[in-house]
């Protein structure tokens, strides 16, 4: 009985203390107000319980809500997470359905292909990008050679290029699934709706679309959460004039040094991944419940 | 076999080569003599040479890796247990908020994880530096190595712990001479996604890391915030090679374990 206690309060205190404390933290400093003192806010705990009650207050939100710089920035945030997510479905769906009607003996092959990028450094794959798609980058380089352009595109330090840079990133989140639903479909559905009449574009809209959503609704879910909070992307590839909140919070705490925004600024990022992150749980458990 | 139409092949084509050109490119041009990145001006091995000599570089590395072994060997041993709780704990206390804290760190924006971290090292006073990034990538580590090794003893038949028991093994000796052999692949996938991910993480270690320990990736994104360098390409390129030799090296051993324990199966059969 005393090894089961230990085996459940080992992991139990070592999650309470370095994830559930730390939040319990910023939802604090959120509510404080900045100090030219170390660290820089106030109240601290040092002030008592009773100064730590009656000083807290929603000040920084108030302020978050004044600035448009913050709601232009969770705006474009979810502009960029929505638009680069649909980019990355018309992607990686081809991909996904390429790979569930090849050869038996080739799909662990093209599976362990899909993999390999995850594998590899996240850095290093979007800083892979900088030197295809700057102004002398091999892109322009291509596209004057072919005489498509006579000046070069600047897409480096664009929203374009933080699109390529999430598509590009995010794509084996949004293949696996795709492919995992397309594996399990029984080929034969197809067959009997072309057998009754149906061509095969519209086979394929009216049976192989429905029966994947499942993978479809899986996989934009696991590129649009991370996305919303990407920070490496746009400030590698982005420019000055891509907002997105990752980028801010980080910006507000390192640079501008103001604690109580940057926690306001986390704790609403996370209310607004709440909503994604629960319809997400519900899509999962429903396909685990129709799986069994 | 049916042949795959040319719209598939086409996709396939073009998918792979828009997944790997990119690292494709960047390898290449890692033996560029020429500074500037985007000319080609024959071949040479020199910003290899130039990055062995960075002592900065080589310090980073150091720090990287010791970081990278000891967070994902933590994570493994906390991950394992919080799995074994999870699918085999049955009902104790607080058991939502548990399973709750070890799915929450996956989809938690890193910047959040970051900087909270940080605020709790300075709340208690803790120096930044070795430590606090080890602790940092424990804690989110220990969360996929949960997922990856729950999903295995989910499907494992645990009439053979009870079995084990029955025959008079302890609960520990039955978790060390039957469990832990069956769900080792999973213990081990876990280890090396917990080592890759502290490896790979820029944006926890830059909140969690102090001017006495920088990390790899924390130096080469100050190195290409100015721009594409020739021997970031080199570095990266190194990088590249060691994580390709090592998941096909990976999958080879697990395909080789999988064909063994068929024909384990498959003499147990005959005998019986």
């Amino acid at each position: 009985m005393m090894r089961r206690a230990a085996l459940i309060a080992v992991p139990y205190l070592w999650l309470l203390v370095l994830f559930l404390a730390p939040f319990l933290i910023v939802l604090k400093i959120s509510l404080s107000d900045a100090a030219l003192a170390i660290p820089p806010y106030t109240p601290t705990l040092k002030d008592g319980i009773g100064a730590l009650i009656s000083e807290l207050d929603f000040e920084n939100f108030v302020f978050l809500t004044e600035d448009d710089l913050y709601w232009k920035a969770y705006l474009s945030s979810l502009r960029i997470a929505l638009i680069s997510t649909f980019l990355t479905l018309l992607v990686g769906y081809p991909i996904a359905y390429g790979m569930a009607k090849a050869p038996e003996e080739w799909r662990p092959t093209l599976m362990m292909l899909v993999i390999l990028p995850f594998w590899t450094s996240f850095l290093i794959r979007v800083y892979s990008w900088m030197g295809i798609l700057s102004n002398e980058g091999l892109l322009n380089q291509l596209l004057t050679w072919l005489g498509l352009i006579n000046e070069p595109l600047t897409i480096l330090n664009t929203n374009t290029a933080v699109y390529i840079g999430i598509v590009y990133t995010y794509l084996p989140f949004m293949i696996l699934p795709i492919y995992a639903a397309l594996d399990r479909m029984d080929s034969s559905l197809n067959e009997a709706a072309e057998d009754l009449g149906c061509s095969k574009m519209q086979a394929f809209w009216l049976v192989t679309i429905p029966l994947s959503k499942n993978g479809i609704i899986a996989g934009s879910f696991l590129v649009f959460i991370p996305a919303l909070g990407e920070f490496v992307i746009p400030s590698l590839l982005g420019g000055s004039g891509t907002l997105m909140i990752g980028k801010v919070l980080w910006e507000e705490f390192f640079n501008n040094r103001d604690w109580p925004v940057a926690s306001a600024v986390a704790v609403i990022l996370l209310l607004i991944l709440v909503i994604p992150i629960v319809l997400f749980q519900r899509n999962q458990q429903k396909q685990q419940e129709a799986e069994q | 076999m049916r042949r795959l139409s040319w719209f598939n092949v086409t996709s396939l084509t073009l998918g792979f080569a828009f997944l790997y050109l990119p690292m494709i490119v960047l390898i290449v041009y890692s033996f560029n003599a020429s500074k500037l990145v985007t000319v080609w001006a024959g071949f040479s091995t020199k910003w290899y040479g130039e990055l062995f000599r960075n002592e900065a570089f080589l310090d980073a590395a150091w720090v990287t890796i010791k970081v990278a072994v000891i967070s994902s060997t933590f994570a493994t041993v906390l991950g394992t247990m919080a799995a074994y709780v999870l699918v085999r704990g049955g009902r104790f206390l607080g058991r939502t908020l548990f399973s709750g804290m070890i799915y929450a760190p996956l989809v938690m924006p890193e910047v959040i994880t970051g900087l909270s971290l940080l605020l709790l090292f300075i709340g208690i006073g803790l120096d930044r530096g070795v430590l606090t990034i080890v602790l940092a990538h424990t804690t989110f580590s220990m969360c996929y190595v949960s997922v990856v090794v729950s999903s295995r003893l989910v499907t494992f038949d645990r009439s053979l712990e009870e079995a084990a028991l029955d025959l008079g093994a302890s609960p520990w000796e039955s978790f060390r001479l039957v469990t832990l052999p069956i769900i080792a692949p999973a213990v081990i996938s876990g280890w090396l996604l917990a080592f890759t991910l502290s490896l790979d993480d820029l944006v926890i270690a830059s909140f969690t890391a102090g001017p006495s320990a920088t990390t790899l990736p924390i130096k080469i994104f100050s190195a290409v915030r100015l721009g594409v360098s020739p021997e970031i390409n080199a570095l990266s390129t190194i990088m590249i090679l060691i994580v390709t030799v090592g998941v096909i090296s990976a999958s080879l051993v697990s395909k080789q374990s999988a064909v063994r324990a068929q024909k384990d199966a498959r003499a147990a059969e005959r005998t019986a």
